[in-house]
């Protein structure tokens, strides 16, 4: 740049050469990357809850109003409490039979290798072809369980899996946990692995049981690792779109409606991104407390908060 | 400097027009020739953004109508497709950006949410009225806001009740009941037979907004007023619920857990005898060897008649409209007038086989009504249509309401027992009021 003021280069030189200029440099891909695809797009959806935005119409600040109209809409309630119903206990049931699965495969199977390829199949397939598969397993008419049993002659009528609330509720939780189970079961695998053989040798020589084992050493020693599978874990069911979208689109009657599914509906076929962004938003403080929860519930120790 | 092109064309228009190559005079004068009120610009070009067809033979009638009008007048239309229900993010977003298609066929009441977007068309609907016979009315309301045109209603999407001629006759009835009793009465005889209907009463868009507008309607209810105030709190309102809730007592269990394609399942695999469905059951029944002879036992009908004495359905009603960003809105005017020109409209409607319904009565007597009487109770559906959000204004709000389900909601949560009527009444008086604010 031939034709730059004389102190254009200067200062220049002065950042490229300062410790702490060089280091905002390095750090500025990352931070611009971090400020246009987080900061900006959560920003705007924060602000985007405090308007009346409809699709490609800007709206004015309306303060709280979508919040108070959200307050009183018990549709929007029942899709909190799906959302947690549905979170808490597909996670508890894919923590629990994750952890069984990776103890399982932690052992010396004959063709270990295989089993364990083959177990990450269900999180390998697409979310929208495995719903479209239980879609068809929890049909009302030609459901294959349904089918089943009337064969055997345990059932005179065809389930009615998504029809009745409470069984669509057990339905979507259960096309859920088969999907989740892979990723708890092989991270936890991968975190067993770490844990050195000679300890539980140790732990067997002084006379602990298995049971023993697996509580005093085995867990505690995995715990910085459940922590992390189960944040995420937590976060991916929370925010789970695609299966319901897929099953029952929130019916019947709502009583699948999660919060993602729902901030949907309302903001983009329903073309009020406001009240759809104000749901999205009312997903946070949940997603937070997971969060930190996790960080301050399971990871106790300093060393495993980063603090040596 | 930034040249802002469409400044650019006008102020170049003429000195355009001396350059122009010949053909295209000639392509121009062969477009006059064919009686074309509209002229298009000169070099124009056009981007039609439409949905994905449902029906191939309308796909390729409209493909070649459109390949003769550029045929004719040198004007390249170059056509988008999008799925069905990603046509209104789309549109919405092109129309308020001010770039991407330069028109589009889109559903419901879109036009109505950015209504100062469109190129007013009333000089090419007020003529194309005159030219067919006029519009219905109905199809009419999707098209023009205070007297203007701001939008080119093109067809409906006919909805009517596919049943199965045996079961019916088997239950006793020999000619299909046209009203709302008698309709309850073949629902009762079907399940005792064994043949139950089945309608849906989950979240399926398009047949279960059907369903329960014509649930409503029927009955005398209406979401808002004419000032679009909740008028859902009524005693008509009270009547459909309690018709709703004696069908569902005698439908196949699970409808409540329906979306759009269960019905048609349900149908093909012989779970149910009696449904409301576009002409596509008809034809994906004939067209696998294996239920063909259950499509030959297939009839259709209207559906039935309430107690306010006339046939009203909601059917999805399609639109095209011209966006202000358009820089040819001539070209686009004249692709118009092409495509309702009688041979091409007629020759589109053809194509569809029935699935779409002329919006020009002129059109009425397209010959794919009567070339099979499958077909005939589809071609009423553009004179039973009533626009969305009866009776208030079209508008985003009447367009929220449909796609957060209120109506669906409501009837459900009263048929399933998960409300008393007056609960889920209040509970849609409430949303409705939410989106009419």
């Amino acid at each position: 740049m031939p034709d730059q003021p004389a102190s254009r280069p200067s200062l220049w030189r002065r950042i490229a050469e300062s410790r702490n200029g060089l280091g905002f440099l390095f750090m500025l891909p990352a931070a611009v990357f971090l400020l246009c695809f987080l900061t900006y797009p959560l920003g705007l959806g924060v602000w985007l809850g405090f308007t009346d935005t409809r699709i490609g119409r800007p709206g004015e600040f309306i303060g709280l109003e979508n919040y108070q109209w959200l307050n009183d809409d018990p549709v929007f309630w029942l899709s909190v409490f799906n959302t947690l119903f549905y979170t808490t206990i597909a996670s508890v049931l894919k923590f629990g039979l994750g952890l069984w699965l990776a103890l399982l495969l932690n052992r010396h199977l004959p063709a270990k290798n295989f089993f364990r390829a083959i177990i990450l199949l269900p999180w390998v397939v697409p979310t929208v072809l495995s719903a479209l598969a239980f879609w068809w397993i929890f049909d009302s008419q030609f459901s294959i369980i349904s089918w089943l049993l009337m064969k055997w002659g345990l059932i005179s009528q065809p389930i009615n899996f998504l029809g009745d609330p409470w069984t669509a509720r057990w339905s979507v939780i259960a096309a859920n946990v088969w999907r989740g189970i892979p990723f708890v079961a092989i991270s936890l695998l991968a975190g067993l692995q770490t844990i050195p053989q000679s300890l539980n040798e140790a732990a067997a020589i002084d006379g602990a049981t298995p049971w023993q084992r697996f509580t005093k050493v085995t867990l505690p020693l995995l715990t910085p690792i459940i922590a992390v599978v189960m944040t995420f874990s937590v976060l991916f069911t929370f925010t789970d779109f695609q299966l319901i979208y897929v099953l029952t689109r929130g019916g019947p009657v709502n009583a699948t409606h999660l919060m993602a599914t729902l901030s949907f509906q309302r903001a983009i076929p329903g073309g009020q991104l406001g009240e759809g962004a104000a749901i999205a938003v009312a997903m946070i403080p949940f997603l937070l407390a997971a969060i930190l929860f996790s960080f301050f519930g399971l990871q106790r120790r300093k060393w495993q908060q980063g603090a040596d | 400097m930034t040249i802002d092109r469409r400044k650019l064309l006008q102020g170049s228009a003429a000195l355009a027009a001396g350059t122009m190559l010949m053909p295209a005079f000639a392509r121009r004068a062969s477009a006059q020739a064919a009686g074309m009120t509209f002229t298009p610009e000169e070099g124009a070009s056009l981007r039609l953004l439409r949905w994905v067809p449902f029906v191939q033979g309308e796909e390729e009638a409209w493909n070649a109508n459109t390949k003769a009008f550029t045929d004719a007048t040198g004007v390249d239309v170059k056509i988008d497709q999008e799925s069905w229900e990603d046509v209104r993010p789309k549109a919405a977003v092109a129309a308020n950006v001010g770039s991407g298609p330069d028109m589009v066929m889109s559903w419901f009441d879109d036009p109505f949410q950015y209504p100062d977007k469109l190129v007013d068309v009333t000089d090419l609907c007020t003529m194309l009225g005159e030219k067919n016979g006029g519009w219905y009315d109905g199809l009419r309301a999707y098209g023009e806001q205070d007297g203007k045109f701001i939008s080119t209603p093109l067809c409906a999407i006919g909805n009517a009740i596919c049943y199965r001629d045996s079961h019916m006759k088997a239950a006793g009835f020999e000619e299909f009941p046209t009203d709302t009793d008698g309709f309850l009465k073949l629902c009762t005889a079907l399940k005792e037979k064994g043949t139950p209907a089945g309608f849906p009463f989950g979240k399926a868009v398009g047949d279960g907004n059907n369903f329960v507008h014509w649930l409503l309607w029927s009955h005398g209810g209406m979401t808002v007023n004419e000032a679009g105030e909740p008028a859902i709190n009524s005693p008509e309102t009270r009547a459909a619920i309690e018709y709703a809730r004696a069908l569902y007592a005698v439908f196949i269990p699970g409808t409540e857990s329906w979306l759009d394609i269960n019905n048609n399942r349900a149908f093909l695999a012989g779970d149910i005898s009696l449904t409301a469905n576009g002409v596509s059951l008809y034809y994906s029944a004939m067209k696998d060897e294996a239920t063909k002879a259950l499509g030959e036992d297939i009839r259709t009908q209207n559906l039935p008649i309430g107690p306010i004495g006339k046939s009203v359905e909601l059917h999805q009603t399609s639109t095209i409209s011209i966006f202000n960003h358009c820089k040819f809105p001539n070209a686009a005017k004249a692709y118009l007038e092409w495509m309702y020109q009688a041979d091409h409209m007629n020759a589109w409607l053809q194509g569809a086989s029935a699935y779409c319904c002329q919006a020009l009565k002129g059109f009425e007597n397209n010959p794919v009504w009567t070339s099979n009487p499958i077909h005939t109770p589809y071609s009423k559906a553009s004179a039973s249509l009533r626009e969305n959000g009866y009776a208030g204004p079209l508008g985003p709000a009447s367009a929220g309401v449909m796609a957060d389900y209120v109506l669906v909601d409501m009837f459900a949560e009263a048929v399933t027992g998960q409300r008393s009527p007056d609960e889920a009444i209040a509970n849609a008086e409430r949303r409705i009021a939410r989106y009419y604010r």
